[in-house]
């Protein structure tokens, strides 16, 4: 079939586009639009950047925020940092910038936030783009039809000198989720979902697009929380082909294109999506009707069951690796095989990551804690994405619902997704957090994660147990994923 | 310049747990540095030590006859999880040149060569012989050449791995991967000449 005829998946037009070279033998040399750089994996980069004499081929494609290191108390602007080390960081991203011409929503500023929250929001991240971070969770921005990924700290210093990366081609992987969500079930249950299905390393060599109804009924802020955690199935990047949807989310943000320029984006924005016909590598279909609540039980972030199950037992794994994992996942969790997740003690529920942490996240949550308190002895922590996510909830007064509620309203960052700036929990506690890992150790040592949506977290941060989200849903007017 | 990398001939740490992330590999907390050196301390720091800093003597590393060894024998999927390129830096900085496991996550695999790590992909069959093999010769040598694509277990057994083929010029000849893609600058321009920019950060 000749080139201009042959069906072609969304990632093969990307792909296609963006290919300088591509030698015999060798990976093809990849064009990168957008980079994103934050303070933790950067300074290595920089380093060997001065070594080689080189500049930053193009700081004018390139944006640097700082967000996983930095304090969440309102301590006001300039936020003093406590820890040396990650202050030195800081001061070192700041340097970098500075030295390099790269603009940095840096401490102190209106538009600082969590790298992956505020590229969508100030409409740099854009249809049909590739997209890069020194961040596993860079997928985020393939809810806007980009290819994007997490690269390591070689291959940050990699784009900041040629503004390419040597890329093989990846495979393709069709996740469609027909049917439509139920109340209190919404974006986050589907990815859980698609995890606890396929594993943490179903889709390892694949790219992920996202079809299907229920996809399609998204809003952007939904899809940015499915696309985010394609990494957690291995997937490098995940993507949503664009639609009304998305040229809504971006019209008239900051670095989105405007007047002609827009309307030449959208038509050329409208040819992206997958071709009738396009063959994947692979492909699965879940049915959203059916999925439930999701909650996840062990040690990564395919261990997870719907809200009404009960913990599996390690001898029905099907072999020896399995069962000595879920073995020792039950035993770091101090869980027992047969019993109910649901009713599990919380201590600290954890509002926020660049999974859930944007506006609609935080109106979900609110909605289920207005007018009522957390639990006695459990601590509900809000952290925002960004900050003019922070200024918004202020605007509707979701601050005031949290803080009547009990809980405590922070500045943006990564905070207890990472635990590198002092939000962490005590060994043995146990959090039920809204992030994208679950992983020993991941939000303080010896701190044990229940992954789960912002409905979920905030009805177990009522109940102080883990709780279904439905019944609460049921008595309150919350408008779930929608657009 | 990157040293090209030799091949060599080690003992065995072996680790069978699947499904080992970067942040067991070396937790986040190590990640305030500026600088890719002195990370061994952190490597596997929760599983080698106690919440008071003390070893913990039963964690594989902690064993007196495990220093010094330079291939880790890894469960399935070794390294999925954040892309912290930490985690081969601190493997390295202990003393390991080769992860052996029947599958790696993709930030992990692509990390791992650029600094000369070898990520060594085996059969389930071969990764369980090779535990066997371990378990009943716990100082069995192997024998890692990348050059011939041959890991030699002992005196006699033999396989071959597949490893991707640039990858491994790029390690053999210790070339450098920026001055690969800089020496192709002409291309580069070409197509920045026919592509506008999708987006101006400064704007």
């Amino acid at each position: 079939m000749p080139e201009t005829t042959r069906p072609r998946t969304l990632v093969e037009k990307i792909w296609e586009e963006h290919v300088v070279l591509q030698e015999e033998g060798a990976p093809a040399i990849l064009a990168i639009d957008l980079h994103l750089v934050h303070e933790v994996t950067s300074p290595q980069a920089f380093t060997g950047l001065r070594a080689r004499g080189l500049p930053v081929r193009h700081p004018e494609r390139t944006v640097a925020t700082a967000d996983h290191s930095i304090p969440t108390l309102p301590l006001g602007r300039g936020l003093p940092i406590v820890d040396t080390q990650a202050a030195f960081q800081v001061s070192e991203l700041e340097r970098n910038c500075r030295d390099f011409g790269i603009p940095l929503h840096g401490m102190g500023s209106e538009t600082r936030g969590i790298v992956h929250v505020i590229g969508p929001e100030l409409g740099l991240s854009q249809p049909g783009m590739t997209i890069v971070c020194g961040d596993s969770h860079t997928a985020t921005h393939g809810a806007l039809g980009a290819l994007a990924f997490g690269i390591g700290t070689s291959e940050v210093e990699m784009v900041l000198a040629t503004q390419c990366l040597l890329q093989r081609r990846p495979k393709t992987y069709e996740v469609r989720v027909d049917g439509r969500l139920a109340p209190g079930v919404s974006a986050k249950d589907i990815i859980l979902a698609l995890i606890a299905r396929i594993g943490v390393g179903g889709g390892t060599g694949h790219v992920f697009e996202y079809t299907g109804e229920a996809i399609r009924a998204l809003g952007m802020e939904q899809r940015m929380t499915i696309c985010n955690m394609s990494i957690e199935g291995g997937a490098r990047a995940g993507l949503i082909a664009p639609d009304e949807t998305t040229f809504e989310y971006l019209h008239g943000r900051r670095h989105a294109p405007r007047g002609a320029a827009w309307d030449a984006a959208v038509a050329r924005w409208r040819t992206l999506p997958s071709d009738p016909g396009a063959a994947y590598d692979r492909s699965i279909t879940l049915d959203a009707s059916a999925l439930e609540p999701m909650v996840t039980y062990g040690t990564n972030p395919g261990m997870g069951i719907p809200i009404t199950g009960r913990i599996p037992a390690p001898e029905d794994a099907p072999d020896e690796a399995r069962r000595r994992a879920l073995e020792r996942a039950l035993a770091y969790m101090d869980l027992r095989p047969g019993e109910p997740i649901a009713g599990r003690q919380v201590d600290v529920v954890f509002l926020g990551s660049c999974t859930n942490s944007r506006i609609g996240d935080l109106r979900e949550a609110a909605a289920l804690l207005r007018g009522r308190h957390v639990a006695p002895g459990t601590r509900l922590l809000v952290v925002p994405g960004s900050q003019q996510v922070k200024a918004q909830a202020e605007r509707e007064g979701l601050d005031e619902v949290f803080r009547a509620a009990g809980g405590e309203w922070r500045e943006s960052g990564c905070s207890m997704c990472i635990a590198m700036n002092g939000d962490q929990l005590e060994p043995g506690q146990y959090a039920i957090s809204t992030s994208n890992r679950n992983f020993e150790g991941r939000q303080g040592t010896g701190g044990r994660t229940f992954l789960a949506s912002p409905l979920t977290a905030a009805a177990s941060a009522i109940a102080g147990v883990v709780a279904d989200p439905r019944p609460l849903v049921d008595r309150t007017a919350v408008q779930v994923g929608g657009r | 310049m990157p040293e090209p990398v030799t091949a060599f001939t080690s003992r065995v740490v072996p680790l069978p747990a699947e499904n080992v992330d970067t942040d067991q590999i070396i937790p986040a907390r190590f990640l305030k540095t500026t600088d890719k050196a002195g990370l061994a301390e952190g490597l596997f720091y929760n599983w080698r030590y106690g919440p008071d800093g003390t070893p913990r003597p039963d964690f594989v590393l902690n064993r007196p006859e495990m220093q010094g060894r330079a291939i880790l024998l890894a469960g399935a999927n070794f390294g999925p999880g954040s892309s912290r390129e930490h985690a081969p830096w601190a493997l390295l900085s202990w003393g390991i040149r080769a992860v052996i496991s029947t599958g790696f996550a993709d930030i992990f695999r692509a990390n791992a060569l650029k600094n000369g790590l070898l990520p060594i992909v085996v059969s389930s069959e071969r990764h369980a012989a090779l535990f066997g093999r371990v378990a009943a010769d716990p100082d069995v040598e192997l024998t890692v050449d990348l050059a011939a694509q041959t890991v030699r277990v002992g005196d006699a057994d033999t396989f071959a791995f597949e490893i991707d083929p640039f990858a491994r010029r790029m390690l053999l000849e210790g070339t450098d991967e920026i001055g690969y893609v800089l020496a192709r600058l002409p291309a580069i321009e070409a197509w920045e000449a026919a592509h506008p920019a999708r987006v101006n950060t400064l704007g």
